[in-house]
């Protein structure tokens, strides 16, 4: 059992290794190609948390010595880190998922605009992770 | 006369084998999820935020309301479905040996029973007294 993330993959058909494209050894990254593999990482990471929301409910449900865990958990440092990748992965997620919807509709696909609109991600995630942390200062003060 | 197996028209085997329609389909439920998940990630995000450190009987109060409630089996519903939309591309794209289908499946399989689990606990907080 092989699982390849590589840039080339087993043809039965042929039996030889055929390359897969784009090569990404001598793939220079632009902000194009970041973008779009940053919103699937961070899909993945969403997907990871959508995990931990279910075991909030389920130890929420299960009354509040279960949920003691949670609250352990999410009051530490590695909780906090990983309340942090949440955000900004959500934030990016939901930008990018945002673009990708005004594309579908027909959007902006002159060059220029897909660059303004690259960089919008990035800066509008950064921020709204910023008001999102801010945020919880003040409520959790 | 039978027709044998290898005389169907590819357009036959095509149709058969699903691959016609099918990823429109995709395409389309993976955006209407997405624009579903727009208003309810931004409320359940806000709504983390506010509930920062908070306990048990807070989380409870705040989750028992019908709203909340409503709101979580939807995000629920709509979370696992965008979730097994895009791990399935992901899994096709970068999984090429004999694992490929049965991780595809056991993907499936957990994000139904995640899904599950979450809005059967939503469900307990909401009706119970």
């Amino acid at each position: 059992m092989k699982w390849k993330l590589t840039i080339s993959t087993y043809d039965p058909k042929v039996k030889r290794i055929r390359p897969l494209s784009p090569n990404i050894q001598i793939y220079r990254p632009q902000l194009t190609s970041v973008l779009s593999i940053a919103n699937r990482i961070t899909g993945v990471i969403l997907s990871v948390f959508a995990v931990l929301l279910v075991m909030s409910l389920t130890a929420a449900a299960a009354g509040p010595n279960n949920y003691l865990y949670i609250t352990a958990l999410t009051s530490s440092w590695v909780g906090q880190a990983m309340m942090f990748a949440f955000t900004l992965s959500f934030f990016v997620h939901l930008c990018g998922g945002i673009r990708h919807l005004l594309w579908d509709a027909g959007y902006g696909f002159e060059l220029r605009t897909i660059y303004a609109s690259g960089w919008a991600v990035v800066f509008s995630s950064i921020v709204l992770t910023t008001i999102a942390w801010i945020a919880s200062g003040i409520v959790g003060r | 006369m039978k027709p044998k197996l290898n005389s169907r028209l590819p357009i036959v085997r095509a149709h058969g084998l699903g691959s016609a329609r099918h990823g429109v389909e995709h395409w389309w439920a993976q955006r209407v999820t997405a624009v579903t998940l727009v208003p309810l990630t931004i409320w359940f995000t806000a709504s983390i935020i506010t509930l920062s450190s908070s306990d048990h009987s807070t989380m409870i109060r705040w989750l028992e309301t019908p709203f909340c409630s409503i709101s979580m089996v939807l995000l629920l519903i709509a979370l696992f479905y965008h979730a097994a939309l895009g791990l399935e591309v992901v899994i096709e794209d970068y999984v090429h040996s004999g694992a490929k289908i049965p991780l595809l499946v056991a993907m499936r399989m957990t994000c139904f029973a995640l899904a599950t689990t979450g809005i059967f606990a939503t469900l307990i907080v909401a009706l119970s007294d």
